[in-house]
């Protein structure tokens, strides 16, 4: 084994001091200490992994287990148990964890997603009409970055818009990292109390949309699907397809406002939209350390022993800092045209709606820069709130003016 | 070039209509792979060894 500092010596999460960059003591790690042991804030240990080859490695194959009922699996938040307990099927192993992506695989194709282009692109025009009408400055997540996915996610999913304060707000609490046990409870109680007549609903009076869909089709007795299954499941749709692109789409647009050179190149040649997309995946990785993993069996992972039933985190943002696969990786270049990111994981888990993310994404800041030439940030970088430690690293707020 | 792919363990990510659209599309039925061009023409070689590379479930193949 290499030598190991004094154990479990660094605490997890590591904050990022940069709003882009991951935290710096990964760099350390990826050099000096790859495999690292770290304490959570929940107490007990995981290893971290910093290395490209060695994230892959965990979230592929089956050495390691994404199975959140195992015990022993890291759980970083307080409460969090409480969802592990019968967790959704990202936190399930093949195949277990096919027969409940396979449902829903249909409604995530390319093809499919396509069709919602026209809808989406209604949807950004529409709310950046009604961001131009207010008097600067204005704040971006608030009037755009949270609304676009949000809507997007409501009408496919079939869940009511106008509650979105509510489940917003409750979502919010359950993912804060910072909220107690019992804050965390009551919130999870929330929304599957919502959720649930939700599904009453679509059972009475069945709509046009991917709820109403699994409730006539896969649901019990019809399906296999038992209610308390489908409940997690669409609150774990509602959630990431929220959350995730509205921290892209805020972030993001800091990042290029940030980096002018770069944001003139894509003003420059809008067929470049594509690979800045991915770049900016790449460069934020904002879903640093939702890939929880658990050692199935002993092995090595660059020469440290991880023995059966070891908590693992496999780090997104680590990974695509790698400097050994993406050159000068602290560069956000929009040229770079690499798609071996793992921004949106990797193996059998590897995001489902990354292609609705990616389109949403390219209509996103296609309309708003040509919209809003003059867009631009009303407070410094350094003076705004980042959500540090949260799931899904984001800015709280972004003013800006125009 | 040949190229198998394998349903069995296809998670419908996508990379590969993404990166090699003439060669792979996704069912309508099941939304899992399908290959449109099981022996795709020599010049695509490049794109369909990305695609390979790139899937996540390593349900792709070429002989």
């Amino acid at each position: 084994m290499p030598p190991t500092k004094a154990p479990d010596s660094l605490s997890f999460p590591v904050r990022r001091r940069c709003p882009f960059a991951p935290p710096p003591e990964y760099e350390r790690l990826r050099a000096e200490e790859p495999v690292a042991k770290v304490r959570l804030p929940t107490g007990g240990t995981a290893w971290l992994v910093t290395r490209y080859d060695d994230v892959r490695t965990v979230l592929s194959g089956s050495a390691f287990s994404a199975d959140g009922t195992r015990p022993g699996f890291p759980r970083l938040f307080p409460g969090q148990e409480q969802i592990l307990q019968r967790p959704p099927f990202i936190r399930m192993d093949p195949p277990q964890h096919g027969f409940y992506r396979r449902m829903l695989i249909q409604e995530f194709t390319l093809k499919r997603v396509k069709t919602l282009r026209p809808g989406i692109q209604a949807t950004v025009d529409r709310l950046l009409d009604e961001l131009l009408a207010r008097t600067p400055p204005v704040d971006l997540v608030d009037a755009f970055a949270l609304p676009v996915p949000s809507l997007v996610i409501c009408q496919l999913l079939g869940v009511p818009y106008d509650d979105h304060e509510y489940f917003q707000s409750q979502s919010r609490i359950a993912a804060s990292g910072t909220s107690t046990a019992e804050q965390f409870a009551s919130a999870l109680g929330g929304l599957r109390a919502y959720m649930d007549e939700l599904i009453t609903r679509k059972q009475r009076n069945p709509g046009d949309d991917l709820l109403s869909k699994l409730v006539t089709e896969q649901l019990e007795p019809a399906g296999e699907l038992r209610r308390e299954d489908l409940l997690m499941m669409c609150l774990m749709l509602l959630h990431a397809g929220h959350e995730t692109t509205a921290n892209m789409i805020s972030l993001g647009t800091m990042a290029l406002l940030e980096h002018p050179d770069q944001l003139a190149a894509l003003r420059s040649d809008p067929e470049l939209l594509p690979d800045a997309i991915e770049e900016l995946l790449r460069y934020l990785s904002i879903a640093d350390f939702v890939t929880t993993r658990i050692a199935a069996e002993d092995t090595r992972l660059s020469g440290t022993e991880i023995r059966a039933g070891d908590g693992v985190i496999a780090l997104l943002a680590a990974a695509d800092w790698d400097p050994e696969v993406f050159g000068e990786p602290d560069r956000l270049d929009i040229h770079r045209g690499d798609r071996r990111h793992l921004a949106f994981g990797y193996g059998v888990h590897q995001c489902l709606g990354q292609n609705l993310a990616r389109m949403e994404l390219e209509i996103v800041f296609s309309t708003l820069f040509a919209r809003i030439p003059t867009l631009r940030l009303a407070v410094p970088v350094d003076e705004l709130s980042y959500k540090h430690g949260t799931l899904l690293y984001g800015v709280h707020e972004l003013p800006v003016t125009w | 070039m040949r190229i198998t792919a394998d349903t069995k363990v296809c998670v419908s990510a996508g990379m590969c209509v993404l990166t090699a659209p003439e060669v792979f599309d996704q069912s309508n039925e099941d939304g899992l792979v399908t290959v449109l061009l099981p022996e795709p023409p020599e010049e695509l070689r490049e794109e369909v060894a990305e695609a390979v590379r790139l899937c996540p479930s390593r349900a792709l193949d070429i002989s």
